[in-house]
């Protein structure tokens, strides 16, 4: 065990936990978070995933230890239901969902995606999220809100 | 669990004495509480005939569990609290299929509140009515029709128009309801709230099975695109699953199932985790095998490192011949559907007779989270938060492999990820339940991906032949389907903890096969999951349930054991089933060169299905012509397919058509556009049912395209996204459309499983139109479909 200091949307936080523990653990059972879900454990299906330094990271499979002070952003961290940003209040207004399970690998795969190529063709955003899943094949919806957010957040 | 030879005398099936005893406490306990409520049963039996339950419906539980809130009173489904909010309570809960979003609209709308001031609860086995499962696309045809819920509204409704007559003293006729109030329709300043009339207060009102239900021309929330209550949650990271359940205490459990199928449990070494950083307990049933552990991480460590010896397992049939193996395979439960006798006279009589052998992988729910549920066992009481999809049945089985009464268990659903019919939330469930239970703490357990993966009831194999036979101008005269699926378990319902791995694990069998051999005959009409092809009359005795004209017909069915675990896998054999006959029926068209759609409409009888079949094809532009479009095609080539069904023979209609291209030298087969029709009789949301039908299709499309359950001697190896393929996000998503055939003058019936039905079959009739190659087998996977292109265009060289 060990005390690990975490920064989890904009608060600071110190565990007391085995540093091999991954992340999702962390997150998840330390500081009762629930963007971030625990899909498959092997890092295949984007369940789990949180934004560090810009990059969407699947916290399932990242040691604790290795992410220690680094910025990390949840699902919970980039809007509320009073404030969405503007992928998640494009989600909400295609009704992009079914068990909603995927929301979070699919909203921030996505925001990490925009925030690098802020006007994506259909071809690289499908390239983006070629390892994410969504089970209930929400997809067209998913796509649609995917790119109405794009064209808002591009503005 | 083996699949030898004998499989009922391999399967160790032997109860322990414990669970014996338990199973008979259960029963005695439930024949002493019907006994003893002799005025419950009395007040059941009244509202039961006075609201004429449909005999359908019934089968799904509707009606009495001890504990649970009676079905009959008003009180069970509605509360008005006195700030005039309403609370609706329903055995029917969300699964991600927007149902709980659709019955609160259904609530504001039978009582005329505003929707934001509805809230519903649902499947508490304390607190809702029990209405067994939410499954088989039955919560529309139990809650919007003439019972239940929307009965219980309508009934309330006119309670309040009453009561406020007394109080404003104008007859019930000169009063309207409207925004939470009563009010004088010729003095709308006249009006009393709610709140005011009832607010905190009992209804004391059994059902009313002549409460006017609001009729359609007067909706102004059902029927209405209304968004999902959930998805600001869901999208922003608030949302609590399952997963998310936090109890005071809580400790967490993982458990070491066998490493293969059949394994027993020689030893388990303690010692080998004797000492390791948070550990609790470990925990052995029989050939249970948990540990129990203060944080998740920890007891993941733990499982990994406990020593288990297990027994070598007994060995599985091998995947290349299964198909063979499962057609002769030996007990078999034979039935005959329907038989109109001299089938095989009309066979051998006709002009020509066409055959086709269809054959369905077992494939798997793989939610996308793997099942997780907490459990808390002591005091010789349980509350177990459980994704179940039937909280009563859940709390019997749960009961009986506790050695508890099921009195003392209750079963509160929290939503889970999507499960599409039986995944493991009730196996985890359970892993959580006896974990609890020898700890004395609150357990908490997530399934591993290939703990989910590796022992889930998979949906059904299928083996499907097919005949039929054609006159000398190619009428259909006769068809005839007969077809193999193994079972193993099912859902636990409230007496079959082993109908699970973990149940089956702790002592607990599964449902006993029962062989019938020389087949049973039919006994009154039945759809059996549409063994029943929509073309044929469906003629039992006297009644005909079939939606087509064709007379000579012959539905038989062999289930046989299966090696690995069954239960409902979303449009359970009627997917199946369906990809059989729209396969065969678009084979039969291109033997005869017609237009498969024309083909269909000459045979259908069902105008429900005739019309979503007609307004498929038009908005999809069908170009009526017969399949193939080629001969011979190199390259990439494009096609249209179609399917329809009526699902289950009369609980919803659907129709779609797949435009799709297939690459010949590759096999990859693209799916370009998607049109379906569905119609299930009044649209209560027309943007959920079209979120239903676009996800069902493209479900149905990756079921079709890439998803099997595989093995090797002795286990199976589809245990992650890598190895069970399902279509990601990143995949070229074709176009969907959806055409709502909306018809409120009929009974609401089913949709969640109306379009996933279809995408098996009229893909591969697209591949055919555009190939002329006929893929007969699921999935269409590159290497099979490239090795059927070869082996045709070799063919056609020699």
């Amino acid at each position: 065990m060990a005390a690990i200091t975490l920064k989890v949307n904009g608060s600071t936080h110190t565990i007391d936990l085995d540093p091999t523990t991954p992340l999702l653990y962390a997150l998840s059972d330390d500081l009762a978070l629930r963007g971030p879900k625990f899909g498959c454990g092997l890092g295949q299906c984007g369940a789990c995933t949180v934004i560090i330094n810009g990059e969407a990271i699947r916290s399932c499979i990242t040691p604790v230890q290795t992410v220690a002070g680094a910025e990390i952003t949840t699902l919970e961290g980039i809007g509320t239901p009073e404030k969405p940003h503007p992928l998640q209040k494009a989600f909400i207004e295609e009704q992009a969902a079914q068990c909603g399970f995927c929301l979070n690998a699919v909203i921030m795969t996505a925001k990490a995606f925009l925030d690098k190529n802020p006007k994506p063709t259909d071809a690289e955003l499908q390239q983006a999220l070629s390892n994410v899943l969504c089970r209930c094949f929400t997809h067209v919806r998913m796509y649609r809100a995917i790119q109405r957010a794009s064209k808002e957040m591009a503005r | 669990m083996t699949a030898t030879a004998e499989p009922r005398t391999a399967l160790p099936l032997a109860m322990t004495p414990d669970a014996r005893a338990a199973f008979e406490r259960t029963r005695l306990s439930r024949r002493g509480f019907l006994k003893a409520s002799g005025a419950l049963t009395v007040g059941f039996c009244c509202w039961s005939a006075a609201s004429s339950v449909d005999p359908v419906l019934a089968q799904f539980g509707v009606g009495l569990t001890e504990g649970s809130p009676p079905a009959d009173q008003v009180d069970s489904w509605i509360s008005v609290a006195a700030d005039g909010s309403v609370t609706g309570y329903t055995g029917k809960q969300e699964l991600g299929q927007g149902i709980v979003t659709a019955q609160t609209q259904l609530v504001a709308e039978e009582l005329c509140v505003p929707f934001a001031r509805v809230t519903m609860i649902a499947a508490d086995t304390a607190k809702t009515p029990d209405e067994g499962y939410t499954s088989g696309s039955q919560s529309h045809p139990t809650n919007f029709n003439h019972a239940n819920l929307a009965q219980a509204a309508a009934t309330a409704r006119q309670a309040l128009i009453q009561l406020a007559s007394q109080h404003l003293g104008v007859p019930t006729a000169q009063l309207t309801a409207r925004d939470g109030a009563i009010f004088v329709a010729s003095n709308p300043a006249k009006k009393i709230s709610y709140g005011e009339l009832v607010g905190g207060k009992k209804f004391s009102l059994a059902l009313d099975s002549s409460a006017p239900r609001k009729p359609y021309s007067e909706w102004t929330i059902l029927g209405k695109p209304i968004p999902r209550i959930d998805i600001p949650a869901l999208a922003t990271g608030t949302f609590e699953f399952v997963h998310n359940v936090k109890v005071p205490g809580m400790l967490h459990g993982k458990v070491v199932r066998p490493p293969v199928v059949g394994a027993t449990v020689n030893r388990v070494d303690e010692s080998s985790v004797a000492g390791m950083p948070g550990l609790v307990k470990v925990v052995v049933k029989r050939n249970f095998v948990g540990v129990v552990a203060e944080k998740p991480w920890q007891a993941i460590q733990i499982a990994n490192k406990l020593k288990v010896d297990w027994t070598s397992g007994a060995g599985l049939p091998k995947q290349a011949d299964y198909y063979d193996y499962l057609r002769k395979q030996s007990p078999s439960r034979d039935a005959f559907l329907i038989n109109s006798g001299a089938v095989d006279q009309t066979l051998a009589s006709a002009a020509t007779v066409l055959k086709a052998t269809y054959l369905h992988p077992f494939q798997m729910h793989g939610s996308m989270g793997s099942s997780c549920a907490v459990a808390d066992v002591a005091n010789g009481k349980a509350t177990i938060w459980s994704a179940t999809q039937g909280v009563w049945q859940q709390r019997g089985s749960a009961a009986i492999l506790l050695g508890m009464n099921p009195e003392d268990v209750h079963v509160i659903f929290v939503r889970g990820s999507g499960c599409y019919g039986h995944n493991g939330a009730d196996t985890v469930s359970y892993d959580a339940a006896l974990l609890s239970q020898a700890v004395g703490k609150p357990v908490r357990v997530q399934l591993s991906r290939k703990d989910e993966m590796a022992w889930e009831n998979y949906g059904n194999s299928y083996v499907l032949d097919c005949r039929a036979g054609l006159d000398a101008k190619g009428n259909i005269i006769v068809w005839d389907h007969e077809t193999w699926s193994p079972v193993l378990g099912n859902r636990p319902g409230a007496e079959r903890p082993g109908n699970v791995i973990t149940g089956f694990l702790a002592g607990f069998e599964p449902e006993p096969f029962h062989a019938q051999s020389p087949p049973s005959q039919p006994r009154g009409f039945n759809n059996g999951s549409n063994a029943i092809p929509s073309y044929v009359a469906g003629c039992v005795d006297d009644r005909c349930g079939g939606a087509g004209s064709i007379r000579s017909e012959r539905v038989l069915t062999h289930n046989v054991v299966s090696p690995f675990w069954t239960g409902p896998l979303r449009s359970p054999s009627r997917l199946q089933n369906t990809f059989a006959h729209e396969s065969f029926m678009d084979e039969i068209a291109a033997h005869i060169k017609t237009d498969p759609v024309a083909l269909r409409l000459k045979y259908l009888t069902n105008q429900r299905v005739a019309g979503v079949l007609q307004a498929a094809a038009h908005a999809f532009g069908w170009d009526a012509r017969p399949s193939p479009k080629w001969q011979r095609a190199e390259g990439v080539v494009a096609g249209r397919g179609v399917s329809c069904v009526a699902y289950e023979g009369a609980n919803g209609y659907s129709a779609m058509v797949i435009e799709a291209e297939a690459d010949t030298n590759s096999g990859v087969v693209a799916v370009k556009r998607i049109v379906v029709a569905v119609d299930c009789g009044p649209i209560s949301n027309p943007d959920g049912l079209r979120n239903q039908s676009e996800g069902g299709a493209l479900q149905g499309v990756s079921r079709a395209l890439g998803e099997d359950v595989t093995w090797d001697d002795h286990k199976v190896t589809s245990v992650d996204w890598r190895s069970y393929h399902s279509l990601p996000l990143g995949f070229a998503i074709p176009q969907i459309e959806v055409v709502l055939v909306n018809n409120p003058g009929e009974r609401a019936d089913g949709a969640g499983e109306l379009a996933i039905t279809l995408s098996a079959g009229a893909l591969g009739n697209a591949i055919f139109d555009a190939t002329g190659v006929r893929i007969r087998e699921i999935p269409f996977t590159p290497d099979r479909l490239k090795a059927a292109f070869q082996t045709a265009s070799t063919k056609a060289r020699a």
